[in-house]
C-alpha cells in the first residue's frame, strides 16, 4: 500500500486514521471469538459474567463425556469428507471440459457450476428437500452429503480452472510426444501441475460442509451434525459451558485447513510468478 | 539405424523411403485453408526448413507430423508408414516446442528423463543417458535445477536434449530460437547444426527467419498463406527464387516486370535480381554482352559502414536498389554519389526470371 501520492519519498506507512480503522475491524471480527474462548473455562454454568467468576477446564471433560456430541461431530466429517470427495471428482472433470473444449452450452455449464456458492443457502435447501420428498427419496447420510456438494464443487473448479488456465496447454502435447498416453499424461503432468489446486479447492471445500447449517437443516431428516447440534444446545442454557467448549475446538480444527490451503495456493502464485 | 555423422547424401539414398511424406495434404479450419494441398518428401538425415511469415502453414504441417492435428484431407508417411489417425505417442518423432514446454514440478534431469521414465527404461540406465545428452548439449551438472532456475538458452538445450534422448527418427523444432537475444541465437543456430550432423537424424525445422534457414538447412521449403512457394536448397532459393514472394522473403531483391523489364530484357516477363549483384559505374561505361544494363540517378545513399545502400530512380521509370562493398571508398566518396547519373550493370546469369502463376 502507497501512502498520500502528494508524499512520496515517505515511508509507506499508513495513516493513523486508517490503522485505527484497521485494528477496529479486526477486533470487531474476532473479538465474539474470544468472549467463547474465556467461557468456556468459566465456572458459572449459566450467565455470562465478567470478569470471569472462576477458572475451570472441567467443561471440556464433561463435553468428552457427551455421546450425542461425538455421534454429531463423527457425522459432520463424515459428510464434510464425502462432499469434498464428490466435489474434487465433479469439480475437476468439470473444469477439465470447460477448459479444454468447446461446446455448445460451455459457457452457461460454467456459470451454473459457480451459481450454488451466491445462492442463498434457503433456496438450495427448500429446493433439495421438495426435490427429494417429490421423488419420495428418505433422508440420509447421503442426501445431506449431495445438499452439501452443489455449493462445494465451486471451490475446487474455481481453483483448477484458475491453475489449469495459467498452465501451459504445450505441456501436455509435450508429454504425448514424449510417448505418454492420456492416462500417462493424466498423472504425470497434469495431476502435479493441478495437486495444489486441488488441495485448496478440497480444503475449502471441506469447511465449508463442515460448518453448513442452513442446507443440512433442510436435508438431514433427524440426523444431527455438529452444528445442528450446537444450535440445538442453544436452547439448553445449563449445558452452554460445552456448547462453548465445543466452539473452540471447531475453531482449532477448522484454522488448520484453512491457514494451509492459504499458504498453499500463495505458494503456487508466487512459483508462477 | 540413423546414418553417419554428416553422409546426409548417402543416408538419403540407402533409404528407400523418405521421412516424410506429404500427399495433398490439406487442412482447413473452417473457411481458413491453414495447409492448402501441400505435397512434399523430407529425406532421412537431413535438415529440412520450413520457412514462411506467420500464419503461413508451416507449424501447422509441423503439428500434423507431430500427430498433435489432423489432416482435413491427403496422406502423411514417416517413413513409408501411413500415420493419419495415429497420436503422437506412437510416432517415432519427438518435438522441441516454441516455449520449451519444460514440466515445472520437474527437474532438468527428470525432464530428459521423461521419455524414458514413460518407456520404464531402469533408472541406472536412464541416469547414465541423461548425463550423456545433457553432455552433448553442453549442459553437464544441471540436472538437479528445476527449469525457473535455467536461462532461456539453457532450457532450451533441456527441451533439445529431452527430445533428443529418446532418439526419435525425426527431431521436429518449431521456431526454438524465437526467444533467445540475436548472439545467442546464432551461436545455437550453429550448435543445432553440428548436433544434427553428429546424431544424423532428420530435423524438421520451422521459422520465420529467413537468415536462420540459409544457416543451417540442407533443404528449405518456402510457405506462403497455407501453400509451398519453392523447395530447394539455400542457394537455389537465393539465386533463383521461383516465385516474387521467395524472392522477396528469402534476402532483398528487385524485381522489375512491365514495361521496365521490356526495356532491359526485351521481354515483359518479371525478373528478380539481387541488389549486391548490381554494379554501379559511369554512364559512359561499356556494357559487356554478358550483362544486362539500365540507365538512371542516384535518389538516396545509405552509407551502413561494410557496405553502401544506394536506391537508382531508372530513367525507363521504376527504381532498383544496389548493394556495394566499400572496398576502397570512404563514406565521403558513397555520399557524395548522390543525385549522380549512372548506369547499373548485371550479369544476365543473376537474373532470376519469374513466370506469372495461374492463380
Amino acid at each position: 500500500m502507497r501512502s498520500k501520492p502528494a508524499n512520496p519519498d515517505a515511508a509507506p506507512r499508513a495513516p493513523l486514521g486508517l490503522r485505527l480503522a484497521a485494528i477496529g475491524s479486526i477486533l470487531f471480527l474476532h473479538l465474539p471469538f474470544v468472549v467463547i474462548l474465556l467461557y468456556s473455562f468459566t465456572t458459572d454454568e449459566q450467565t455470562f459474567t465478567f470478569p470471569l467468576p472462576g477458572f475451570t477446564i472441567a467443561w471440556f471433560g464433561e463435553a468428552w463425556n457427551r455421546v450425542d456430541l461425538w455421534s454429531a461431530l463423527g457425522l459432520s466429517l463424515r459428510v464434510a469428507l464425502g462432499a469434498t470427495i464428490v466435489a474434487i471428482v465433479l469439480g475437476t472433470l468439470a473444469a477439465a471440459a470447460v477448459h479444454n473444449s468447446r461446446f455448445f452450452g460451455r459457457d452457461t455449464v460454467s456459470f451454473l457450476v459457480v451459481l450454488p456458492i451466491a445462492l442463498p443457502g434457503i433456496v438450495t435447501g427448500i429446493a433439495l428437500r421438495s426435490a427429494l420428498s417429490t421423488m419420495d427419496i428418505p433422508f440420509t447420510f447421503w442426501t445431506i452429503v449431495v445438499g452439501h456438494a452443489t455449493f462445494c464443487i465451486v471451490t475446487v473448479y474455481n481453483n483448477v480452472i484458475a491453475r489449469l488456465r495459467r498452465t501451459s496447454g504445450s505441456l501436455i502435447e509435450a508429454s504425448m510426444d514424449l510417448g505418454a498416453n492420456a492416462f500417462q499424461t493424466f498423472r504425470y503432468v497434469i495431476l502435479p501441475s493441478i495437486a495444489t489446486a486441488l488441495l485448496a479447492g478440497g480444503m475449502l471445500a471441506f469447511a465449508l460442509s463442515f460448518d453448513e447449517i442452513i442446507v443440512t437443516t433442510f436435508t438431514a431428516g433427524q440426523q444431527a451434525t455438529l452444528p445442528i447440534w450446537i444450535f440445538s444446545q442453544l436452547t439448553k442454557p445449563r449445558d452452554r459451558p460445552v456448547t462453548n467448549v465445543v466452539a473452540v475446538l471447531v475453531v482449532l480444527i477448522m484454522a488448520i485447513p484453512i491457514l494451509l490451503a492459504n499458504r498453499l495456493t500463495e505458494e503456487s502464485s508466487s512459483h508462477s510468478a | 539405424m540413423p546414418p553417419a555423422a554428416g553422409a546426409i547424401i548417402v543416408s538419403a539414398s540407402n533409404s528407400s523411403f523418405p521421412a516424410i511424406r506429404f500427399s495433398n495434404v490439406s487442412r482447413h479450419f473452417g473457411e481458413v485453408k491453414a495447409v492448402d494441398n501441400v505435397s512434399l518428401d523430407i529425406l532421412d538425415g537431413e535438415f529440412f526448413t520450413m520457412l514462411g511469415p506467420s500464419g503461413s502453414g508451416k507449424t501447422t504441417c509441423l503439428r500434423l507430423i507431430a500427430g498433435f492435428d489432423q489432416p482435413t484431407a491427403g496422406g502423411i508417411q514417416l517413413h513409408g508408414q501411413e500415420v493419419i489417425g495415429l497420436p503422437p505417442y506412437e510416432r517415432d518423432v519427438n518435438t522441441v516446442f516454441q516455449d520449451y514446454a519444460l514440466f515445472p514440478h520437474m527437474t532438468a534431469g527428470e525432464n530428459v528423463a521423461y521419455g524414458l521414465m514413460i518407456k520404464k527404461v531402469p533408472k541406472a540406465e536412464r541416469e547414465k543417458r541423461v548425463e550423456e545428452i545433457l553432455e552433448l548439449v553442453r549442459l553437464p551438472g544441471f540436472a538437479q535445477r528445476k527449469p525457473t532456475q535455467l536461462s532461456g538458452g539453457q532450457r532450451q538445450r533441456v527441451a533439445l536434449a529431452r527430445a533428443l534422448i529418446n532418439h526419435p527418427r525425426v527431431l521436429l523444432l518449431d521456431e526454438p530460437l524465437g526467444a533467445l537475444d540475436l548472439k545467442l541465437r546464432q551461436q545455437m543456430q550453429i550448435e543445432l547444426k553440428s548436433i544434427q550432423q553428429r546424431v544424423g537424424i532428420t530435423f524438421v525445422f520451422v521459422t520465420h527467419d529467413q537468415e536462420e534457414a540459409l544457416t543451417m538447412s540442407d533443404r528449405i521449403a518456402v510457405f506462403s498463406q497455407g501453400r509451398i512457394e519453392q523447395v530447394g536448397t539455400p542457394a537455389e532459393l537465393y539465386e533463383h527464387p521461383a516465385s516474387a514472394f521467395v524472392a522477396g522473403f528469402v534476402g532483398v531483391s528487385n524485381l522489375v516486370h512491365g514495361s521496365v523489364a521490356q526495356a532491359i530484357t526485351s521481354s515483359p516477363t518479371m525478373f528478380s535480381i539481387r541488389p549486391e549483384k548490381i554494379h554501379l559505374a559511369d554512364p559512359s561505361a561499356p556494357v559487356p554482352a554478358d550483362s544486362y544494363s539500365a540507365e538512371g540517378r542516384v535518389r538516396e545513399v545509405v552509407y551502413l559502414g561494410m557496405y553502401t545502400r544506394y536506391v537508382v530512380e531508372l530513367d525507363g521509370g521504376g527504381e532498383l536498389a544496389v548493394m556495394e562493398q566499400n572496398l576502397h571508398t570512404t563514406s565521403m566518396d558513397v555520399l557524395a554519389a548522390q543525385g549522380r547519373p549512372v548506369r547499373l550493370i548485371w550479369q544476365r546469369n543473376h537474373v532470376s526470371l519469374i513466370p506469372e502463376r495461374a492463380n
